[in-house]
Parts: C-alpha cells; sequence; structure tokens
C-alpha cells in the first residue's frame, strides 16, 4: 500500500511538474500544434517521453528505495531495520518481594556478519537477576528463555522492562524495539525491522545486477544463463516452426476445399480455446518430461493459431483479385501461389506473432511443471531455495526475450510484406 | 463467326426461402468484332450479372455466349476484366502487375517486357512502373488495371464500372484514355457505368436495360465516341444531339426508379 502511494505520488508530482515547466520541452509537429481540438483526436496523442523515462526510473528508484540500495543515495532509502547496540533492562519479583534488576545487551548485525557477543564485563552482577549478551541478525527477533535471566524461573517473574510493567503475552515498546513475553514469562526481543524489504523477498538492484552477471558467466546448478534460455528459445522455434508447417497448409485447405473444413472446423474450433497450459498433464502422461513433450505441447499451441490466421488469409482475398487472375489466364495453382498465398501473409504474419507470444508463454509455464533445462526451470528451481535474484533475473530475461521476438516479428513484418494494409 | 454473341441469356437465382430472382430475362446481343458498348441502367438491372455471365464467372440458366465462334464455358484469357477498384495485386510492382498476363502463359521475358515497356507508355506510366502499385493514386491505379488487361491481348475487354470511385477531373481524363485505347487496339469493349455522360461518352453502343426481370429496354447508337477521340470532350458535350439524347434517357431511368419505387410502396401498402 505505501509503495502504491508512493508510486502514485511521484506520478502526480512528476505530471505537475511537467504541466508547469515542460512546455517549452515539448517538439510538437507542427501540423498537431495547429490544431485546437485534440481531447478525443486520437492522432493529435504523442507518447510523453520525458513520462516514460520518468516511469521506468521511478521504478528502479522505489526498488532501491525499499532495498537499501547503494545505487540511489542514501536519503531515499526508506528505514531499515535497527542495527547497531541496544538493549534494556529488566526488573524481576521474587515471591518474597524483593526486586533485583537486570541489563540485556544485544547486537543487532546485518544478515550473515560474523560479530562477537556485546560485552557484560563492565557490569556487576548481584542478586537474582542476571545480565545476558546476543546478537541478533537483521529482520529476526531474539528469544531470552526466562531461565537464562533468572535463577529460579518458577519462583522469580519479570515484571518490568525499563520501568514499564509487562506480564505474559503482553509487549514493551523500547527505544530500537519491542519486547515481548510469551505465556511462559520468556521474553522476545525484536529490534525494529523498518520499511525495507529482506533479501528473500526482494533483493536491491545490484544484487541483482551483480547475480546476472554471475549467471552469465557460472550459472546456476551448472547451467549457464545462455544454456537455459537458448534451450527455452530452441523448444520455441522447434514447436512455432512445426505448427506453421502443419498449420498454414491445413489453414489453407479449410479456406479452399468444403471437404477439410468440414473435417476440421470442429477439431479447430474445439483446439483453439482450450488453453496449451491445460495439456500439460495430458502431455506429460503421454510423452514424459523430456523435449519431446515440450515440444509437442508448443507444437499444438502454434498449430491452430497458424491453421486459423492461414484460413482466414484465404478468406479475406477480395473476389475480384481472383476474378482478374483467371481472366489473366492463371491457372488454379497459378492462383493459388501467385493471389492467394502473397495475399494471407498479412493475416498469417498477424498469426505467427500471436502463435510466438503464446509460445513463449507456454514454454515457460512448462518448464516450470516439468524441465532439467530452461528459463523456467531456472526460476521455479531458485525459488526453492529463496534465490529471489535468480528469480528476479529469470523474469526480467523472459520478459526481455518475450519483447524483443515481437520486435523481431514486427521488423520482419515490414521488410517482408510492406504491402500490408493497403490493399 | 467473329464478334461476340449473347444469345437468349436467362438468369434465375433461387432463394433459400423459395422465391426467385429473376435477374436477366432473354437478353439478346450482337457485338461485333471492335465495337464499344456502354450498358446503363438502375440498380438490379442484371448489368453485372451480364458482365459475369460473359467473363465466364456465372453460368447462365438457359441460353448462351459465343465469342469467335466458341461457346464460353469459364473464365479465359481472352476476355479480359478492368474492375472498379482493389483488383490489381499490392504485392506486385507495377511492371509485375502488367507483366502477369503474359507471365501466366509462360512468355520470354524479353517479349514480355517490350509489352509492358509499350503499355506502359501507352498509359503514361513509364516513370511509375517500379513503383508499388498502392503508392499510386486511384486514377493512376485504373491506368494500371487498364495495361495489365490489355498486355493479355483479350479479344474483348469487359469494364465494371471502371472510373466509377475516380473524382470528376480523373474521370474525365480517363474517359479520353478510354476512347484511345479502343480506337488503337480495336478491342471489342463492353463498358457498364452508372453515369448517363460517360455512357454517352462512351458508348458507340449504348445499351439501356430495366430492371425486375433485368433486360433490354432500349438500344442507341450514338456518334460521340468516335467524335471523341483525340478531341477535346467538353466539345462533344455542346454537341445539340448529346443533350437531347442526354435528357431522353435520363427521363428514362427516372421513370423505371419512380416504378420500382410504385411498386415496393403497392407492395408495403
Amino acid at each position: 500500500m505505501i509503495i502504491l502511494g508512493m508510486y502514485i505520488l511521484i506520478f502526480a508530482i512528476a505530471a505537475l511538474i511537467w504541466a508547469i515547466v515542460g512546455a517549452p520541452f515539448v517538439k510538437k509537429d507542427p501540423f498537431t500544434a495547429l490544431k485546437t481540438v485534440t481531447f478525443g483526436d486520437e492522432s493529435a496523442i504523442r507518447s510523453n517521453r520525458f513520462a516514460s523515462v520518468i516511469s521506468v526510473i521511478s521504478i528502479f528508484v522505489i526498488w532501491g528505495s525499499f532495498t537499501g540500495s547503494s545505487l540511489i543515495p542514501g536519503f531515499l532509502h526508506v528505514p531499515g531495520p535497527f542495527q547497531g547496540d541496544t538493549g534494556f533492562t529488566y526488573e524481576a519479583t521474587a515471591p518474597d518481594g524483593t526486586k533485583d534488576t537486570g541489563i540485556v545487551r544485544a547486537l543487532a548485525h546485518p544478515v550473515g556478519a560474523v560479530v562477537e557477543l556485546p560485552s557484560l564485563d563492565d557490569l556487576e552482577e548481584s542478586g537474582f537477576a542476571k545480565n545476558f549478551a546476543t546478537t541478533i541478525p537483521a529482520y529476526r527477533a531474539s528469544t531470552i528463555i526466562a531461565g537464562k535471566l533468572l535463577e529460579d524461573r518458577k519462583e522469580q517473574k519479570i515484571t518490568s522492562i525499563n520501568g514499564i510493567p509487562i506480564a505474559p503475552e503482553g509487549a514493551v515498546d523500547i527505544e530500537n524495539g519491542q519486547v515481548r513475553m510469551n505465556a511462559k514469562g520468556s521474553l522476545t526481543f525484536e529490534p525494529e525491522q523498518g520499511m525495507q524489504m529482506a533479501e528473500q523477498f526482494l533483493p536491491s538492484p545490484e544484487k541483482v545486477g551483480k547475480r546476472f552477471i554471475s549467471l552469465i558467466f557460472d550459472g546456476y546448478q551448472n547451467v549457464t544463463l545462455f544454456e537455459h534460455l537458448g534451450l527455452s528459445l530452441f523448444r520455441v522455434l522447434v514447436g512455432f516452426l512445426l505448427g506453421c508447417l502443419v498449420g498454414i497448409p491445413l489453414g489453407y485447405a479449410m479456406g479452399l476445399n468444403g471437404w477439410f473444413r468440414g473435417w476440421f472446423d470442429p477439431i479447430v474450433e474445439f483446439m483453439r480455446p482450450v488453453p496449451p497450459l491445460a495439456l500439460i498433464p495430458l502431455i506429460i502422461i503421454w510423452l514424459g518430461i523430456w523435449e519431446t513433450g515440450k515440444i509437442s505441447l508448443l507444437f499444438l499451441a502454434a498449430l491452430w493459431i497458424m491453421a486459423i490466421a492461414a484460413r482466414s488469409g484465404v478468406s479475406g482475398v477480395r473476389i475480384s483479385k481472383v476474378h482478374a487472375a483467371y481472366s489473366l489466364g492463371a491457372s488454379k495453382w497459378q492462383i493459388l501461389k501467385n493471389v492467394i498465398v502473397p495475399n494471407s501473409l498479412p493475416d498469417i504474419f498477424t498469426g505467427a506473432r500471436v502463435a510466438m507470444g503464446v509460445c513463449w508463454g507456454t514454454v515457460v509455464a512448462a518448464e516450470l511443471v516439468a524441465a532439467q533445462k530452461g528459463a523456467g526451470k531456472m526460476i521455479i528451481e531458485a525459488s526453492k531455495f529463496s534465490l529471489t535474484d535468480i528469480v528476479i533475473v529469470g523474469i526480467l530475461l523472459i520478459g526481455v526475450v518475450g519483447f524483443g521476438i515481437d520486435i523481431l516479428m514486427r521488423i520482419l513484418e515490414k521488410w517482408l510484406i510492406p504491402w500490408k494494409g493497403k490493399g | 463467326m467473329s464478334g461476340l454473341q449473347i444469345d437468349d441469356i436467362s438468369m434465375r437465382f433461387d432463394l433459400p426461402n423459395g422465391s426467385h430472382v429473376q435477374a436477366l430475362q432473354n437478353v439478346s446481343l450482337d457485338l461485333k468484332s471492335g465495337e464499344l458498348m456502354s450498358v446503363l441502367g438502375p440498380s438490379g438491372c442484371g448489368k453485372t450479372t451480364l458482365l459475369n455471365i460473359v467473363a465466364g464467372f456465372l453460368k447462365q440458366t438457359s441460353g448462351q455466349v459465343v465469342l469467335n465462334g466458341k461457346q464460353v464455358i469459364g473464365p479465359s484469357a481472352d476476355r479480359g476484366m478492368v474492375f472498379q477498384q482493389g483488383a490489381l495485386f499490392e504485392w506486385m510492382s507495377v511492371r509485375k502487375n502488367v507483366s502477369f498476363g503474359p507471365d501466366m502463359k509462360g512468355m520470354p521475358k524479353a517479349q514480355s517486357n517490350e509489352i509492358v515497356e509499350h503499355l506502359l507508355d501507352v498509359v503514361g506510366l513509364q516513370d511509375f512502373k517500379d513503383k508499388a502499385v498502392y503508392e499510386l493514386s486511384g486514377g493512376m491505379q485504373q491506368r494500371v488495371a487498364l495495361a495489365r488487361c490489355l498486355a493479355n491481348d483479350p479479344d474483348v475487354i469487359l469494364m465494371d464500372e471502371p472510373l466509377g470511385a475516380l473524382d470528376a477531373l480523373t474521370r474525365e481524363k480517363m474517359q479520353g484514355l478510354v476512347l484511345k485505347l479502343w480506337k488503337e487496339t480495336g478491342k471489342t469493349i463492353i463498358l457498364i457505368t452508372h453515369s448517363v455522360e460517360e455512357a454517352l461518352l462512351l458508348g458507340e453502343r449504348l445499351l439501356v436495360m430495366a430492371p425486375r426481370p433485368g433486360r433490354i429496354h432500349k438500344e442507341y447508337r450514338l456518334p460521340f465516341a468516335e467524335m471523341g477521340v483525340g478531341a477535346d470532350l467538353r466539345e462533344v458535350k455542346k454537341h445539340p444531339d448529346y443533350n437531347t439524347t442526354r435528357e431522353e434517357i435520363l427521363a428514362m431511368i427516372w421513370d423505371m426508379e419512380e416504378e420500382i419505387m410504385g411498386r415496393t410502396e403497392e407492395s408495403a401498402a
């Protein structure tokens, strides 16, 4: 909630700043600048580059600020867990009414650091309440059982902390944290947690970056990052190509022949809305968890999309083009090759873009379920060991690769079928 | 026997609800080789159906079409077709579009190139031969369509409102081009149009069709096409006969439209 609030705040402040001082920086194209009506005129809306940059930066700043990242200045950090020397004084009461005080010293330290127990040498030990020293890693709490503090925990009871009375199941806030007492009279000291996220929940950007580098060179579980990603991509490509190889001719046949259409329509229309992920269990049962299974799954994911794209490409051909070709003396085969196929390419390419997206999503999910290597396998394995930085690297790269595939397809489309939408 | 004979053609579409539409009834025509005939009529008079039957895209329910002594049974390269718009192949360059017919026949490259170069000269698109067709204006696209049709050297050219989608000025220029091509190539042309002026200017013979059932209402023989070859079409329009014929035909078509409206009102009442 706090994070969402901050994000909205940054959005509002940035928008306000832009509204006040941004105007001179806008490079308006001369035509749009002369339009008086822009609200409701979609063509007059230009994506604001400044907003895009701020948007991405603010995500990283929030990420850094909630993980105490060293990449952003310290004043932007939200309060982290308390670290350093702290402690409290407690008072215990014996059954006969005599009271004694003891001191607890604690050192809160970063996770993984090797530290020594705080010294108690300067303190005088007297009475039944003993002094105690402990170390507490960040984000943890330390439980001090009553027997370690009191000579006789059955008879004597701790009654106050820093002078504030405490009873079993009660709690007292002290300077750098909170002391709680359980039903049996033992104390738990929890230094302040702050608002930063523990590393197993969200590692800082630089940790993720470092992990990214080490994944490239050393890999995870003896498999490098590129091997993981490359294998996933390989599966997608093989599955997609097989899907095209079968799906496109099938779509053409359905678009050109009534028997084919009648035969395959029920199958295609039924299989199309079945999410490929729902087929994973069956595929595993039939084909096992090896490459055959995953590639078959991707083949099925691409097949129906490509068949439908090719079919709609055929039915989208303007009849006057076909008529013109016939009256220019073309044979059926020549019409297929010179009119129907090129005319259906834009539809097929749109289908291919969709199919590539679906395949990429499906391969990651399939690897989550069963795989030896692959991007999905890497993140699910890492998550089992709370290696959140690997999980985040994996998610970012899956996103980047998916986006890259789509960009590549768009470039290919522009290059291969420049006539798209201009018929 | 040369020329195009349309012999007692009838066309009846049976509808799923049991009724039927008589699109054409006993239409007969005889076109000599090299004649230019324009066809005019209110919508629903079957002029496009007639053209599709001659082209071989539709099969008449009775009668026959004979071209140069051979019965028409399907589309073929001896009857070229020019459509209103959107029938060019946008994945091919202008040159490729024009050479489509020769290429399909397997004509040697050198020979087809010669034809293409010549026709692009004739229609005035020499500078645009390597452009994609979607880069051209509507008028230029129709020039490509004309050239593509001529490249195949058909005996008959069927035009289905070829200038219908063009603006008035471009249209006038294109009318001149159609006349020029007709005279130079000596092709038999059937031209369907919605414009009375266009039918008058381009039709050596003018056929007025009537709807329900589609049939020939009246036929004219006109001098204007011959006068218009190589001349200013606006001068032709000043001819006194032009205006009287135009008024006569307009009145005729108005009457037909009125009749249709009246009939629908009757059936509605």
